[in-house]
Protein backbone atom coordinates (compact mmCIF):
# COMPACT_ATOMS: atom_id res chain seq x y z
CA UNK A 1 0.00 0.00 0.00
CA UNK A 2 1.35 3.39 -1.07
CA UNK A 3 1.95 5.79 1.83
CA UNK A 4 0.87 9.34 1.00
CA UNK A 5 3.11 12.07 2.31
CA UNK A 6 1.84 15.59 1.78
CA UNK A 7 4.49 17.30 3.91
CA UNK A 8 6.45 18.73 1.02
CA UNK A 9 3.51 20.78 -0.27
CA UNK A 10 3.44 23.73 2.21
CA UNK A 11 7.08 24.52 1.64
CA UNK A 12 6.61 24.41 -2.13
CA UNK A 13 3.71 26.85 -2.17
CA UNK A 14 5.75 30.01 -2.97
CA UNK A 15 7.38 28.24 -5.92
CA UNK A 16 4.01 26.89 -7.08
CA UNK A 17 2.58 30.41 -6.87
CA UNK A 18 5.37 31.62 -9.17
CA UNK A 19 4.27 28.91 -11.60
CA UNK A 20 0.62 29.88 -11.23
CA UNK A 21 1.53 33.45 -12.15
CA UNK A 22 3.12 32.21 -15.35
CA UNK A 23 0.05 30.08 -16.18
CA UNK A 24 -2.28 33.01 -15.54
CA UNK A 25 0.00 35.36 -17.46
CA UNK A 26 0.00 33.14 -20.55
CA UNK A 27 -3.76 32.70 -20.27
CA UNK A 28 -4.40 36.43 -19.93
CA UNK A 29 -2.22 37.43 -22.87
CA UNK A 30 -3.48 34.59 -25.07
CA UNK A 31 -7.15 35.35 -24.30
CA UNK A 32 -6.78 39.08 -24.98
CA UNK A 33 -4.63 38.72 -28.10
CA UNK A 34 -6.55 35.64 -29.25
CA UNK A 35 -9.91 37.41 -29.07
CA UNK A 36 -8.53 40.50 -30.83
CA UNK A 37 -6.84 38.57 -33.64
CA UNK A 38 -9.69 36.05 -33.76
CA UNK A 39 -12.18 38.88 -34.25
CA UNK A 40 -10.10 40.28 -37.09
CA UNK A 41 -10.00 36.78 -38.64
CA UNK A 42 -13.76 36.38 -38.25
CA UNK A 43 -14.38 39.70 -40.00
CA UNK A 44 -11.91 38.75 -42.74
CA UNK A 45 -13.59 35.39 -43.15
CA UNK A 46 -16.95 37.06 -43.78
CA UNK A 47 -15.43 39.60 -46.16
CA UNK A 48 -16.73 39.66 -49.73
CA UNK A 49 -13.13 39.92 -51.01
CA UNK A 50 -12.15 36.34 -51.91
CA UNK A 51 -8.39 36.47 -51.13
CA UNK A 52 -9.12 37.97 -47.71
CA UNK A 53 -11.69 35.37 -46.72
CA UNK A 54 -9.56 32.60 -48.17
CA UNK A 55 -6.58 33.63 -46.05
CA UNK A 56 -8.71 33.60 -42.90
CA UNK A 57 -10.26 30.23 -43.79
CA UNK A 58 -6.85 28.69 -44.39
CA UNK A 59 -5.45 30.13 -41.18
CA UNK A 60 -8.32 28.80 -39.09
CA UNK A 61 -8.33 25.34 -40.62
CA UNK A 62 -4.54 25.08 -40.35
CA UNK A 63 -4.45 25.85 -36.64
CA UNK A 64 -7.49 23.72 -35.94
CA UNK A 65 -5.96 20.72 -37.66
CA UNK A 66 -2.63 20.51 -35.85
CA UNK A 67 -2.07 19.50 -32.24
CA UNK A 68 -1.42 22.36 -29.85
CA UNK A 69 1.68 20.63 -28.48
CA UNK A 70 3.22 20.65 -31.94
CA UNK A 71 2.49 24.34 -32.46
CA UNK A 72 4.12 25.04 -29.10
CA UNK A 73 7.21 23.11 -30.06
CA UNK A 74 7.51 24.88 -33.40
CA UNK A 75 7.35 28.18 -31.62
CA UNK A 76 9.88 27.23 -28.98
CA UNK A 77 12.25 26.26 -31.74
CA UNK A 78 11.56 29.05 -34.24
CA UNK A 79 10.35 32.20 -32.49
CA UNK A 80 13.25 32.66 -30.04
CA UNK A 81 15.89 32.67 -32.77
CA UNK A 82 13.70 34.87 -34.95
CA UNK A 83 13.14 37.41 -32.18
CA UNK A 84 16.81 37.42 -31.30
CA UNK A 85 17.70 38.24 -34.88
CA UNK A 86 15.06 40.93 -35.21
CA UNK A 87 15.56 42.59 -31.84
CA UNK A 88 19.29 41.90 -31.60
CA UNK A 89 19.01 40.14 -28.24
CA UNK A 90 21.73 38.04 -26.69
CA UNK A 91 21.40 34.28 -26.53
CA UNK A 92 21.11 34.47 -22.77
CA UNK A 93 17.68 36.14 -22.95
CA UNK A 94 14.97 33.67 -21.98
CA UNK A 95 12.27 33.95 -24.60
CA UNK A 96 10.35 30.81 -23.70
CA UNK A 97 7.58 32.75 -21.98
CA UNK A 98 7.24 35.18 -24.89
CA UNK A 99 7.17 32.32 -27.41
CA UNK A 100 4.55 30.51 -25.35
CA UNK A 101 2.36 33.61 -25.33
CA UNK A 102 2.71 34.13 -29.06
CA UNK A 103 2.01 30.47 -29.80
CA UNK A 104 -1.09 30.34 -27.60
CA UNK A 105 -2.41 33.64 -28.96
CA UNK A 106 -2.02 32.54 -32.59
CA UNK A 107 -3.44 29.09 -31.90
CA UNK A 108 -6.39 30.21 -29.81
CA UNK A 109 -7.23 32.97 -32.30
CA UNK A 110 -8.38 30.22 -34.66
CA UNK A 111 -10.89 29.01 -32.07
CA UNK A 112 -11.91 32.50 -30.99
CA UNK A 113 -12.50 33.45 -34.61
CA UNK A 114 -15.03 30.64 -34.95
CA UNK A 115 -16.83 31.86 -31.83
CA UNK A 116 -16.83 35.46 -33.05
CA UNK A 117 -18.01 34.37 -36.49
CA UNK A 118 -21.00 32.67 -34.89
CA UNK A 119 -21.48 35.83 -32.82
CA UNK A 120 -21.48 38.07 -35.87
CA UNK A 121 -23.98 35.79 -37.57
CA UNK A 122 -26.19 35.88 -34.47
CA UNK A 123 -26.78 39.62 -34.96
CA UNK A 124 -29.79 40.17 -37.21
CA UNK A 125 -29.11 41.34 -40.76
CA UNK A 126 -31.41 44.29 -40.19
CA UNK A 127 -28.92 45.79 -37.76
CA UNK A 128 -26.26 45.96 -40.43
CA UNK A 129 -28.78 47.31 -42.94
CA UNK A 130 -29.81 50.04 -40.49
CA UNK A 131 -26.19 51.02 -39.91
CA UNK A 132 -25.49 51.13 -43.64
CA UNK A 133 -28.70 53.09 -44.25
CA UNK A 134 -27.37 55.74 -41.85
CA UNK A 135 -24.36 56.18 -44.12
CA UNK A 136 -21.88 54.04 -42.20
CA UNK A 137 -19.26 52.20 -44.24
CA UNK A 138 -19.33 48.38 -43.93
CA UNK A 139 -16.39 48.53 -41.51
CA UNK A 140 -18.05 51.21 -39.38
CA UNK A 141 -21.24 49.15 -39.28
CA UNK A 142 -19.20 46.16 -38.17
CA UNK A 143 -17.28 48.06 -35.50
CA UNK A 144 -20.01 50.23 -33.98
CA UNK A 145 -23.09 48.06 -34.43
CA UNK A 146 -22.44 44.39 -35.17
CA UNK A 147 -19.32 43.54 -33.14
CA UNK A 148 -20.48 44.98 -29.79
CA UNK A 149 -23.63 42.86 -30.01
CA UNK A 150 -21.75 39.81 -31.31
CA UNK A 151 -19.28 40.08 -28.46
CA UNK A 152 -22.01 40.43 -25.86
CA UNK A 153 -23.86 37.38 -27.21
CA UNK A 154 -20.69 35.31 -27.11
CA UNK A 155 -19.27 36.25 -23.69
CA UNK A 156 -20.16 32.88 -22.09
CA UNK A 157 -18.51 30.93 -24.92
CA UNK A 158 -15.46 33.19 -24.94
CA UNK A 159 -15.02 32.62 -21.21
CA UNK A 160 -15.52 28.87 -21.53
CA UNK A 161 -12.80 28.86 -24.17
CA UNK A 162 -10.59 30.84 -21.76
CA UNK A 163 -11.04 28.10 -19.14
CA UNK A 164 -9.97 25.45 -21.66
CA UNK A 165 -7.02 27.65 -22.57
CA UNK A 166 -5.99 27.89 -18.93
CA UNK A 167 -5.85 24.10 -18.70
CA UNK A 168 -3.96 23.90 -21.97
CA UNK A 169 -1.22 26.19 -20.68
CA UNK A 170 0.13 23.13 -18.83
CA UNK A 171 1.43 21.98 -22.21
CA UNK A 172 4.27 24.49 -21.94
CA UNK A 173 6.06 21.74 -19.99
CA UNK A 174 7.49 20.74 -23.37
CA UNK A 175 9.78 23.76 -23.08
CA UNK A 176 10.58 23.09 -19.41
CA UNK A 177 8.97 26.43 -18.59
CA UNK A 178 7.87 26.34 -14.95
CA UNK A 179 4.18 27.15 -15.16
CA UNK A 180 1.96 25.84 -12.36
CA UNK A 181 1.97 22.29 -13.66
CA UNK A 182 5.67 22.45 -14.51
CA UNK A 183 6.50 23.80 -11.05
CA UNK A 184 4.49 21.06 -9.36
CA UNK A 185 6.25 18.45 -11.46
CA UNK A 186 9.68 19.85 -10.63
CA UNK A 187 9.05 19.97 -6.89
CA UNK A 188 7.49 16.52 -6.83
CA UNK A 189 10.38 15.10 -8.79
CA UNK A 190 12.95 16.75 -6.50
CA UNK A 191 11.30 15.50 -3.31
CA UNK A 192 10.36 12.10 -4.67
CA UNK A 193 6.71 12.96 -4.03
CA UNK A 194 5.49 13.18 -7.62
CA UNK A 195 2.16 11.45 -7.03
CA UNK A 196 1.15 13.78 -4.22
CA UNK A 197 2.27 16.86 -6.11
CA UNK A 198 0.39 15.93 -9.26
CA UNK A 199 -2.73 15.07 -7.28
CA UNK A 200 -2.47 18.41 -5.55
CA UNK A 201 -1.95 20.27 -8.86
CA UNK A 202 -4.92 18.42 -10.37
CA UNK A 203 -7.07 19.44 -7.40
CA UNK A 204 -6.07 23.08 -7.85
CA UNK A 205 -6.93 22.99 -11.58
CA UNK A 206 -10.22 21.30 -10.75
CA UNK A 207 -11.22 23.85 -8.12
CA UNK A 208 -10.24 26.88 -10.21
CA UNK A 209 -11.87 25.66 -13.41
CA UNK A 210 -15.10 24.45 -11.80
CA UNK A 211 -15.40 27.76 -9.95
CA UNK A 212 -14.87 29.64 -13.22
CA UNK A 213 -17.38 27.43 -15.08
CA UNK A 214 -19.89 28.04 -12.33
CA UNK A 215 -19.25 31.78 -12.70
CA UNK A 216 -19.91 31.55 -16.45
CA UNK A 217 -23.18 29.70 -15.81
CA UNK A 218 -24.33 32.38 -13.39
CA UNK A 219 -23.38 35.06 -15.91
CA UNK A 220 -25.25 33.28 -18.69
CA UNK A 221 -28.37 32.91 -16.55
CA UNK A 222 -28.23 36.57 -15.64
CA UNK A 223 -27.83 37.53 -19.30
CA UNK A 224 -30.92 35.50 -20.21
CA UNK A 225 -33.00 36.91 -17.37
CA UNK B 1 -35.66 64.07 -56.78
CA UNK B 2 -35.90 60.30 -57.20
CA UNK B 3 -36.28 58.68 -60.56
CA UNK B 4 -36.51 55.00 -61.34
CA UNK B 5 -36.15 53.84 -64.90
CA UNK B 6 -36.97 50.32 -65.91
CA UNK B 7 -35.53 48.64 -62.81
CA UNK B 8 -35.13 44.86 -62.92
CA UNK B 9 -33.98 42.57 -60.15
CA UNK B 10 -34.02 38.84 -59.57
CA UNK B 11 -32.95 36.54 -56.78
CA UNK B 12 -31.57 33.63 -58.74
CA UNK B 13 -34.41 32.38 -60.92
CA UNK B 14 -37.08 34.49 -59.26
CA UNK B 15 -37.71 37.87 -60.84
CA UNK B 16 -38.87 40.27 -58.12
CA UNK B 17 -38.80 43.53 -60.08
CA UNK B 18 -39.80 43.48 -63.72
CA UNK B 19 -39.22 46.92 -65.13
CA UNK B 20 -40.33 49.46 -62.53
CA UNK B 21 -40.32 53.14 -63.46
CA UNK B 22 -41.41 56.14 -61.40
CA UNK B 23 -40.64 59.81 -60.91
CA UNK B 24 -40.83 61.31 -57.45
CA UNK B 25 -40.61 65.07 -57.12
CA UNK B 26 -39.32 67.08 -54.21
CA UNK B 27 -41.87 67.36 -51.40
CA UNK B 28 -44.06 64.55 -52.68
CA UNK B 29 -45.40 61.82 -50.45
CA UNK B 30 -45.68 58.54 -52.32
CA UNK B 31 -47.40 55.51 -50.87
CA UNK B 32 -46.40 52.15 -52.36
CA UNK B 33 -48.90 49.39 -51.73
CA UNK B 34 -49.71 45.97 -53.07
CA UNK B 35 -50.02 42.35 -51.98
CA UNK B 36 -47.13 40.74 -50.12
CA UNK B 37 -44.42 39.47 -52.40
CA UNK B 38 -45.16 42.13 -54.98
CA UNK B 39 -41.69 43.64 -54.65
CA UNK B 40 -42.54 46.83 -52.73
CA UNK B 41 -39.87 46.47 -50.06
CA UNK B 42 -37.26 45.37 -52.56
CA UNK B 43 -38.06 48.43 -54.67
CA UNK B 44 -37.49 50.95 -51.91
CA UNK B 45 -34.38 49.15 -50.71
CA UNK B 46 -32.99 49.58 -54.22
CA UNK B 47 -33.42 53.35 -53.91
CA UNK B 48 -30.66 53.68 -51.29
CA UNK B 49 -28.64 50.77 -52.64
CA UNK B 50 -29.30 48.38 -49.75
CA UNK B 51 -30.42 45.95 -52.43
CA UNK B 52 -28.44 45.89 -55.65
CA UNK B 53 -30.49 45.71 -58.85
CA UNK B 54 -29.65 44.04 -62.15
CA UNK B 55 -30.79 46.44 -64.85
CA UNK B 56 -32.22 49.92 -65.25
CA UNK B 57 -31.29 53.12 -63.50
CA UNK B 58 -32.12 54.82 -60.22
CA UNK B 59 -31.11 58.44 -59.75
CA UNK B 60 -31.45 60.17 -56.37
CA UNK B 61 -30.84 63.92 -56.35
CA UNK B 62 -28.65 63.64 -59.43
CA UNK B 63 -26.64 60.64 -58.13
CA UNK B 64 -26.93 57.34 -59.98
CA UNK B 65 -27.32 54.62 -57.34
CA UNK B 66 -26.23 51.64 -59.41
CA UNK B 67 -22.96 53.07 -60.73
CA UNK B 68 -19.81 51.47 -59.37
CA UNK B 69 -18.19 54.83 -58.72
CA UNK B 70 -21.06 56.06 -56.57
CA UNK B 71 -20.15 56.66 -52.94
CA UNK B 72 -23.05 54.74 -51.44
CA UNK B 73 -22.39 55.61 -47.77
CA UNK B 74 -22.42 59.30 -48.69
CA UNK B 75 -25.67 58.94 -50.57
CA UNK B 76 -27.31 56.87 -47.83
CA UNK B 77 -26.42 59.48 -45.23
CA UNK B 78 -28.72 61.84 -47.15
CA UNK B 79 -31.57 59.35 -47.58
CA UNK B 80 -33.32 58.35 -44.36
CA UNK B 81 -34.66 54.85 -44.01
CA UNK B 82 -37.17 53.50 -41.49
CA UNK B 83 -37.52 49.74 -41.12
CA UNK B 84 -40.43 47.49 -40.27
CA UNK B 85 -38.64 46.17 -37.18
CA UNK B 86 -37.20 49.57 -36.13
CA UNK B 87 -33.61 48.26 -36.03
CA UNK B 88 -32.57 50.57 -33.24
CA UNK B 89 -29.17 49.60 -31.89
CA UNK B 90 -30.06 47.68 -28.69
CA UNK B 91 -26.66 48.12 -27.05
CA UNK B 92 -26.85 51.92 -27.15
CA UNK B 93 -29.03 54.36 -25.28
CA UNK B 94 -31.67 56.24 -27.26
CA UNK B 95 -29.43 59.31 -27.19
CA UNK B 96 -26.48 57.39 -28.65
CA UNK B 97 -28.71 55.87 -31.32
CA UNK B 98 -29.39 59.42 -32.46
CA UNK B 99 -25.85 60.76 -32.19
CA UNK B 100 -23.66 57.94 -33.49
CA UNK B 101 -24.21 58.55 -37.20
CA UNK B 102 -24.12 62.33 -36.75
CA UNK B 103 -20.68 61.97 -35.21
CA UNK B 104 -19.20 59.07 -37.17
CA UNK B 105 -20.75 59.77 -40.56
CA UNK B 106 -21.29 63.53 -40.71
CA UNK B 107 -18.39 64.36 -38.40
CA UNK B 108 -20.50 66.58 -36.16
CA UNK B 109 -19.17 67.47 -32.72
CA UNK B 110 -20.52 65.75 -29.63
CA UNK B 111 -22.41 68.74 -28.27
CA UNK B 112 -24.13 69.85 -31.50
CA UNK B 113 -25.09 66.20 -32.13
CA UNK B 114 -26.61 66.00 -28.63
CA UNK B 115 -28.55 69.22 -29.08
CA UNK B 116 -29.88 68.04 -32.43
CA UNK B 117 -30.89 64.70 -30.90
CA UNK B 118 -32.70 66.34 -28.01
CA UNK B 119 -34.59 68.67 -30.35
CA UNK B 120 -35.71 65.69 -32.46
CA UNK B 121 -36.69 63.61 -29.44
CA UNK B 122 -38.78 66.59 -28.37
CA UNK B 123 -40.40 66.58 -31.78
CA UNK B 124 -41.42 62.92 -31.51
CA UNK B 125 -42.41 63.52 -27.89
CA UNK B 126 -39.81 61.22 -26.32
CA UNK B 127 -37.33 63.64 -24.78
CA UNK B 128 -37.62 62.10 -21.32
CA UNK B 129 -36.58 58.69 -22.71
CA UNK B 130 -33.17 59.84 -24.00
CA UNK B 131 -31.21 57.80 -21.45
CA UNK B 132 -33.18 54.57 -21.80
CA UNK B 133 -32.23 51.59 -23.91
CA UNK B 134 -34.47 50.72 -26.90
CA UNK B 135 -35.60 47.51 -25.18
CA UNK B 136 -37.25 49.59 -22.47
CA UNK B 137 -39.55 51.34 -24.94
CA UNK B 138 -42.79 50.21 -26.56
CA UNK B 139 -42.85 49.39 -30.27
CA UNK B 140 -44.48 52.69 -31.16
CA UNK B 141 -41.92 54.62 -29.15
CA UNK B 142 -39.07 52.67 -30.75
CA UNK B 143 -40.35 53.47 -34.23
CA UNK B 144 -40.59 57.16 -33.35
CA UNK B 145 -36.99 57.02 -32.13
CA UNK B 146 -36.03 55.37 -35.42
CA UNK B 147 -37.68 58.21 -37.34
CA UNK B 148 -35.85 60.76 -35.19
CA UNK B 149 -32.59 58.89 -35.82
CA UNK B 150 -33.07 59.39 -39.57
CA UNK B 151 -34.01 63.04 -39.19
CA UNK B 152 -30.83 63.67 -37.19
CA UNK B 153 -28.87 63.43 -40.44
CA UNK B 154 -31.04 66.10 -42.16
CA UNK B 155 -32.09 63.78 -44.99
CA UNK B 156 -33.28 65.12 -48.33
CA UNK B 157 -35.89 62.36 -48.49
CA UNK B 158 -37.08 59.39 -46.47
CA UNK B 159 -37.88 55.80 -47.29
CA UNK B 160 -40.23 54.01 -44.91
CA UNK B 161 -40.57 50.25 -45.26
CA UNK B 162 -43.82 49.11 -43.63
CA UNK B 163 -43.20 51.36 -40.62
CA UNK B 164 -46.34 50.31 -38.76
CA UNK B 165 -46.85 46.67 -39.67
CA UNK B 166 -44.89 45.28 -36.72
CA UNK B 167 -46.82 47.43 -34.22
CA UNK B 168 -49.71 46.61 -31.95
CA UNK B 169 -52.86 48.33 -33.23
CA UNK B 170 -53.00 50.88 -30.42
CA UNK B 171 -49.51 52.14 -31.31
CA UNK B 172 -50.02 52.61 -35.02
CA UNK B 173 -51.51 56.06 -34.76
CA UNK B 174 -48.70 57.64 -32.77
CA UNK B 175 -46.32 56.66 -35.57
CA UNK B 176 -48.69 57.70 -38.36
CA UNK B 177 -49.10 61.08 -36.66
CA UNK B 178 -45.36 61.65 -36.75
CA UNK B 179 -45.29 60.64 -40.43
CA UNK B 180 -48.19 62.95 -41.25
CA UNK B 181 -46.31 65.77 -39.49
CA UNK B 182 -43.27 65.12 -41.69
CA UNK B 183 -45.47 65.17 -44.77
CA UNK B 184 -46.93 68.52 -43.75
CA UNK B 185 -43.42 69.92 -43.30
CA UNK B 186 -42.68 69.08 -46.92
CA UNK B 187 -40.44 66.02 -46.46
CA UNK B 188 -40.16 63.91 -49.60
CA UNK B 189 -41.26 60.43 -48.56
CA UNK B 190 -41.70 57.03 -50.12
CA UNK B 191 -43.79 54.88 -47.80
CA UNK B 192 -44.52 51.20 -48.22
CA UNK B 193 -47.65 50.65 -46.17
CA UNK B 194 -51.05 49.03 -45.96
CA UNK B 195 -52.41 51.95 -43.94
CA UNK B 196 -54.93 53.22 -46.45
CA UNK B 197 -56.11 55.93 -44.04
CA UNK B 198 -52.63 57.43 -44.12
CA UNK B 199 -52.51 57.06 -47.89
CA UNK B 200 -55.83 58.85 -48.28
CA UNK B 201 -54.84 61.72 -45.99
CA UNK B 202 -51.17 62.27 -46.66
CA UNK B 203 -50.18 60.75 -50.00
CA UNK B 204 -49.86 62.84 -53.13
CA UNK B 205 -49.72 59.73 -55.25
CA UNK B 206 -50.12 56.01 -54.80
CA UNK B 207 -48.16 53.35 -56.63
CA UNK B 208 -49.81 49.96 -56.69
CA UNK B 209 -47.49 47.02 -57.27
CA UNK B 210 -48.27 43.47 -58.23
CA UNK B 211 -45.87 40.69 -59.18
CA UNK B 212 -42.87 42.97 -59.58
CA UNK B 213 -44.59 45.60 -61.69
CA UNK B 214 -46.08 48.99 -60.91
CA UNK B 215 -49.53 48.29 -62.33
CA UNK B 216 -51.28 51.46 -61.29
CA UNK B 217 -50.25 54.96 -60.38
CA UNK B 218 -52.44 57.90 -59.49
CA UNK B 219 -53.51 60.45 -56.93
CA UNK B 220 -55.04 59.13 -53.74
CA UNK B 221 -58.47 60.37 -54.79
CA UNK B 222 -58.33 58.63 -58.18
CA UNK B 223 -56.92 55.49 -56.68
CA UNK B 224 -59.67 54.96 -54.11
CA UNK B 225 -62.59 56.30 -56.15
CA UNK B 226 -61.84 54.74 -59.51
CA UNK B 227 -59.20 52.01 -59.49
CA UNK B 228 -58.18 51.29 -63.06
CA UNK B 229 -57.30 47.61 -62.91
CA UNK B 230 -59.12 44.57 -61.65
CA UNK B 231 -56.11 43.61 -59.53
CA UNK B 232 -56.25 46.94 -57.69
CA UNK B 233 -59.99 46.58 -57.08
CA UNK B 234 -59.47 43.16 -55.53
CA UNK B 235 -56.66 44.47 -53.34
CA UNK B 236 -58.65 47.47 -52.18
CA UNK B 237 -61.68 45.40 -51.33
CA UNK B 238 -59.45 43.27 -49.11
CA UNK B 239 -57.60 46.01 -47.27
CA UNK B 240 -60.52 48.41 -46.91
CA UNK B 241 -62.98 45.94 -45.46
CA UNK B 242 -60.87 45.29 -42.39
Amino acid sequence: MYEFDWSSIPGALPFLWQGMKISLGITGVAVAAGIAWGTVLAVMRLSPARPVSLFATLYVSLFRSVPLVMVLLWFFLIVPSLLRDVLGLSHATDLRLASAMVAFALFEAAYYSEIMRAGIQSVSKGQRSAALALGMTPLQAMWHVVLPQAFRNMVPLLLTQAIILFQDTSLVYVSALADFFGAAYKVGDRDGRLVEMLLFAGAVYFVLCSAASWGVRVLRRRALA
Amino acid sequence: MISLRDVYKSYGEVEVLKGCSAEIRKGEVIVVCGPSGSGKSTLIKCINGLEPFDRGEIVVDGVSVGKRATNLPKLRARVGMVFQHFELFPHMRVMDNLTIAQEKVLGRGQEPARQKALALLERVDLREHADKYPGQLSGGQQQRVAIARCLALDPICMLLDEPTSALDPEMINEVLDVMAGLARDGMTMVVVTHEMGFARKAANRILFMDQGRIVEEGTAAEFFAAPKTERTRQFLSKVLHH
